[in-house]
């Protein structure tokens, strides 16, 4: 590191809106892994269904809250946003298919 | 220096695509770790699809819950075999300490996402302070996930019976004491390539951390490097909520 200019950057004052809206953000995703572990110990095992839809749907939700608003995606183009979420469909596909693939094997093993 | 943008705009007359511009109007960096992220998630996807599809091709423990022991016919229970804490031995604590884990490394993406805010301020001395948080909370994770791994090769109070009679403790990619031997090599293989992710991180990190300390990013005009390197620690963290989710909660 050689010489350093004294450059004149102004330094502008934290935004306080949206570091508040972090904060309420990492509250949401604290709360809502609360209410999953909630569901965990609360909710008996006999009902399976219930809880493994919960615990899905939930994780979509912060899953949602960390892509759109920690990494942003929500406030950049369009374009952008859906170039990203599209693809997912495969994700979600793959997944039912195999998981019933899964259960079908089950079904011819045992 | 004024606050220089990576982004470029279309000269006038021409649209987004005829070149020289930034398309989507983020910089070249910035869509590339977009893509890269768009690819790594299905990396990681491949690993857990792989998982349900295994997991549900194996026999469901039907019995009552309080009466859960460890076997090779069935899937274990995850909160069952996750219910250690460091320092307590003995001490039955169903998903605590995997609890704490997910609130480390939430709390370090917040602590990034304030380094990303203070740098679009130009405030060095704010993104050094958050991004040194975000690098303990990431060597914090990897602590524990250390210890876990330690923990559940180790074995636990009970082991597993084995056929001749004896008792099986702790786990390895051949065999381990809570369930069919799949059980064990997913663990590894999906928390392991996950803590790889964590540990490149926190490298990462530190090396942008190091290039803000220097004043690298102060003389560019812009921490946008700061924002790239946050959207990869996001990602960790992202894929750390589908892992805690399909491996310890269903």
């Amino acid at each position: 590191m050689s010489h350093s200019e004294e450059t004149t950057i102004t330094v502008l004052p934290p935004d306080k809106e949206r570091i508040k809206k972090l904060w309420t953000v990492a509250g949401i995703l604290g709360v809502i892994t609360l209410i999953e572990f909630g569901v965990a110990f609360g909710v008996p095992h006999e009902m399976k269904d219930l809880r493994v839809w919960t615990f899905i749907i939930m994780t979509i939700v912060k899953a949602a809250y960390i892509v759109g608003e920690f990494m942003h995606l929500r406030h950049e183009t369009k374009f952008l946003m859906w170039s990203i979420l599209v693809p997912i469909v495969f994700i979600v596909w793959m997944l039912v298919a195999f998981v019933y693939e899964g259960m079908a094997i089950g079904d011819v093993r045992f | 220096m004024s606050h220089t943008s990576p982004v470029v705009v279309p000269a006038p007359g021409k649209t987004e695509w005829d070149g020289g511009v930034s398309p989507m109007n983020v910089s070249y960096g910035k869509l590339m770790m977009w893509f890269f992220l768009l690819s790594d998630a299905f990396t990681f996807s491949a690993l857990l699809i792989t998982y349900g599809l295994v997991r549900s091709a194996h026999q469901v423990y039907d019995g009552s819950v309080t009466n859960f022991i460890f076997s090779q016919t069935y899937w274990p229970i995850p909160e069952k075999v996750f219910a250690s804490i460091p320092f307590f031995h003995g001490l039955n604590a169903p998903l605590v300490f995997v609890g704490i884990m997910t609130f480390i490394l939430i709390m370090s993406s917040v602590t990034m996402v304030l380094a990303v805010e203070a740098g679009q301020r130009m405030d060095r001395k704010a993104v050094e302070k958050w991004m040194l948080w975000t690098i303990l909370g990431g060597i914090c994770f990897l602590s524990c996930q250390a210890w876990e791994w330690a923990h559940f090769i180790h074995g636990a109070e009970e082991g597993s019976a084995v056929a001749e009679g004896t008792k099986f403790f702790g786990a390895n990619l051949r065999m381990n004491q809570y369930g069919p031997p799949d059980f064990a090599d997913f663990f590894f293989f999906i928390t392991g390539f996950h803590g790889f992710h964590v540990f490149s991180g926190v490298l990462l990190n530190f090396l942008i951390f190091y290039n803000t300390v220097t004043g690298v990013y102060q003389r560019r005009g812009h921490y946008e490097m700061v924002e790239k390197v946050g959207l990869y620690w996001h990602f960790v963290d992202l894929v750390w909520v589908f892992v805690f989710t399909f491996f310890y909660l269903v």
